[in-house]
């Protein structure tokens, strides 16, 4: 870049004026957070499909074969011939992991549609309000985004343990208790208090950019606010409901600490199974399998997430 | 013209941040609950927090877990600020696509699968587990949130500016430090505040990527909360909330005093 050159093209030719095959310096610019993703984001993901493949055994680290990169090609053949698959057929014949699995799903997905059912409204309702209280009604929803999710989460215990705060104030208007903490109803409480931010952020974000002069349109038109609602403002923020859906659904499916916590010894969810064969039984390939079947899971939705994350960077 | 809230728009507003602070309400009261009982109100007190002072494990926790959110969230706004630039401003280049799936992968990867995948590095490579694997895990998964912040400042900001400055003889590492940064200075500190407060809260991941020496404050108290619920937790998550929403309610306010400053 030197200064009696000829000057920089402007976009949006940007970049023609360099030889081809010269990375521009905002190119540079990002290899280094590409190295540190590559190292510690790819490279882990092959390391848990690699150990997946291997048997339990009792040493540190609990597991064999290990693919021994010093023996060269001879290394790799001998791993690849003490292949099994055992623990993903260990997987396969237990009906725990099964029930864990499809668990987790129904989990995600009904927490994901009450969160929708809960979260609309209030976008919707935020979108009305005049622009500064718009604000601090913005600033509300994403203060506890923020804050601890364990503390949040541990929040709930106090409220609906046997002698908890539900319990009292059921009891103050003479209705008899209810038995929450550590059943499934608990566990959904928790996912939808947990949650609501990251579905209300996106519906906020499509329904705040609407025009006021489509529901006029409507309203001209003959339509009652119900119809202009439901046949202008909600099918044009489906992509919000989608970003929504998936921004909950994905980690819910994989959540630990909430099901842990709030749930009892029957819940049964994937991330709390990889977490209990890890720390508690040390069967880390069947720690890995488990993680690698959540993985393949969550493939289609996570490249339906970034697929909306890039339209959604580029479109402003 | 936009008609003002309804009756039902007002009554979802009510009830969804009823629904999202009583909670967090309730808990800070009882913090201050002079009753062991968590639910019975025996007078106010802050006994609590004086007992906390006294509790050197978790005083220890709590410092580890303050050295490593400072510095994973240090580097991870730098690099995070570097993997935006590049992908707002160096058009197609080649692992753009696998670049981009990388930095927003993170985002909603399950924590677990994250913590599991680092630990079997740190294994394959032979480190000890401790503050440094701790940090480099907390890197990794703030670093995706740092990107994604900067990227949204990013892409608003007219790069005319910082070309002109390059036209006028700055070179690339000037025009951006004198043109650029300062302007989306705001999504820097922002990503910061993130990134600190992720790795502050952050359970999963550091019980997969810790060791003896490094237990963090989440762990500690994931491990307390375990045995049921206390006023000694009540009293440090009141001061983690406070710490929290301070931070976040001041950054606020700094970046809407710099808008309405400039025209």
């Amino acid at each position: 870049m030197s200064v009696t050159g000829a000057p920089r093209p402007h976009r949006p030719w940007k970049g023609l004026g360099r030889p081809r095959g010269q990375p521009s310096s905002e190119a540079r610019a990002a290899y280094a957070p590409f190295l540190w993703l590559a190292v510690f984001f790819l490279v882990p993901f092959l390391l848990v499909a690699k150990l997946s493949l291997s048997d339990v055994v009792l040493a540190i680290p609990p597991y064999a074969p290990r693919l021994d990169w010093s023996r060269g090609l001879g290394g790799v053949i001998a791993f690849v011939r003490a292949l099994d698959f055992e623990a993903y057929a260990r997987m396969g014949q237990d009906g725990l992991y099964l029930a864990a699995y499809l668990s987790s799903l129904k989990f995600a997905a009904v927490a994901t549609v009450i969160l929708l059912l809960v979260g609309y409204p209030l976008a919707y309702g935020m979108t009305r309000c005049r622009p500064s209280v718009r604000q601090a009604l913005l600033m509300a929803v994403i203060l506890p985004f923020w804050t601890s999710f364990l503390i949040r989460v541990y929040a709930w215990i106090a409220i609906l343990k046997p002698a908890g705060l539900l319990n009292m104030a059921l009891a103050q208007i003479g209705l008899p208790p209810v038995d929450i903490l550590n059943t499934d109803t608990a566990v959904y409480i928790g996912l939808v208090y947990a949650y609501l931010p990251f579905m209300v952020l996106p519906l906020y974000a499509v329904l705040e950019r609407q025009e006021a002069g489509l529901l006029e349109a409507a309203a001209d038109l003959g339509c009652t606010p119900f119809q202009s609602f439901w046949r202008v403002t909600f099918p044009l923020s489906l992509p919000g409901v989608a970003a929504g859906a998936l921004l909950c659904f994905i980690p819910m499916v994989g959540e630990f600490v909430i099901p842990d916590l709030l749930g009892g010894s029957g819940t049964l969810m994937l991330g709390k199974t990889i977490w209990t064969e890890f720390f508690s039984n040390r069967d880390w390939p069947a720690a890995s399998a488990v993680a690698i079947v959540l993985l393949a899971t969550l493939v289609i939705p996570i490249l339906l997430f970034q697929r909306q994350q890039t339209k959604m960077m580029e479109q402003r | 013209m936009r008609r003002g809230p309804s009756a039902f728009n007002i009554a979802a507003i009510v009830l969804g941040m009823g629904f999202l602070y009583l909670p967090i309400a309730l808990l800070v009261i009882y913090s201050f609950n002079e009753s062991r009982l968590v639910t019975v109100w025996g007078g106010f007190s802050t006994r609590w927090y004086v007992s906390l002072f006294q509790n050197e494990q978790l005083l220890a926790a709590a410092w580890v877990t303050l050295r490593v959110a400072f510095v994973s969230a240090t580097l991870a706004t730098i690099l995070g600020t570097l993997a935006a630039l590049g992908l707002v401003r160096a058009g197609r280049f080649r692992g753009r696509t696998l670049f981009s799936s990388m930095t927003y992968a993170p985002l909603v990867m399950p924590e677990v699968i994250l913590g599991l995948s680092l630990l079997l590095l740190f294994v394959a490579v032979g480190v000890a587990r401790g503050f440094w694997t701790v940090m480099i895990a907390h890197t990794t998964l703030t670093l995706c949130y740092a990107t994604v912040v900067v990227q949204a400042r990013l892409v608003s900001f007219d790069e005319a500016l910082e070309e002109a400055a390059r036209d006028l003889g700055a070179p690339p590492w000037k025009a951006f430090a004198l043109v650029t940064l300062p302007n989306i200075a705001p999504a820097v500190a922002a990503a910061w505040m993130l990134a600190f407060t992720l790795s502050l809260d952050d359970l999963v991941i550091a019980s997969f990527t810790s060791g003896p020496g490094a237990t963090t404050l989440p762990i500690r108290i994931y491990s307390a909360v375990r045995l049921g619920v206390s006023p000694e937790i009540n009293a440090i998550s009141t001061l983690l909330i406070g710490l929290v929403a301070t931070g976040v309610i001041a950054v606020y306010l700094l970046s809407m005093r710099r808008r309405t400053a400039a025209p």
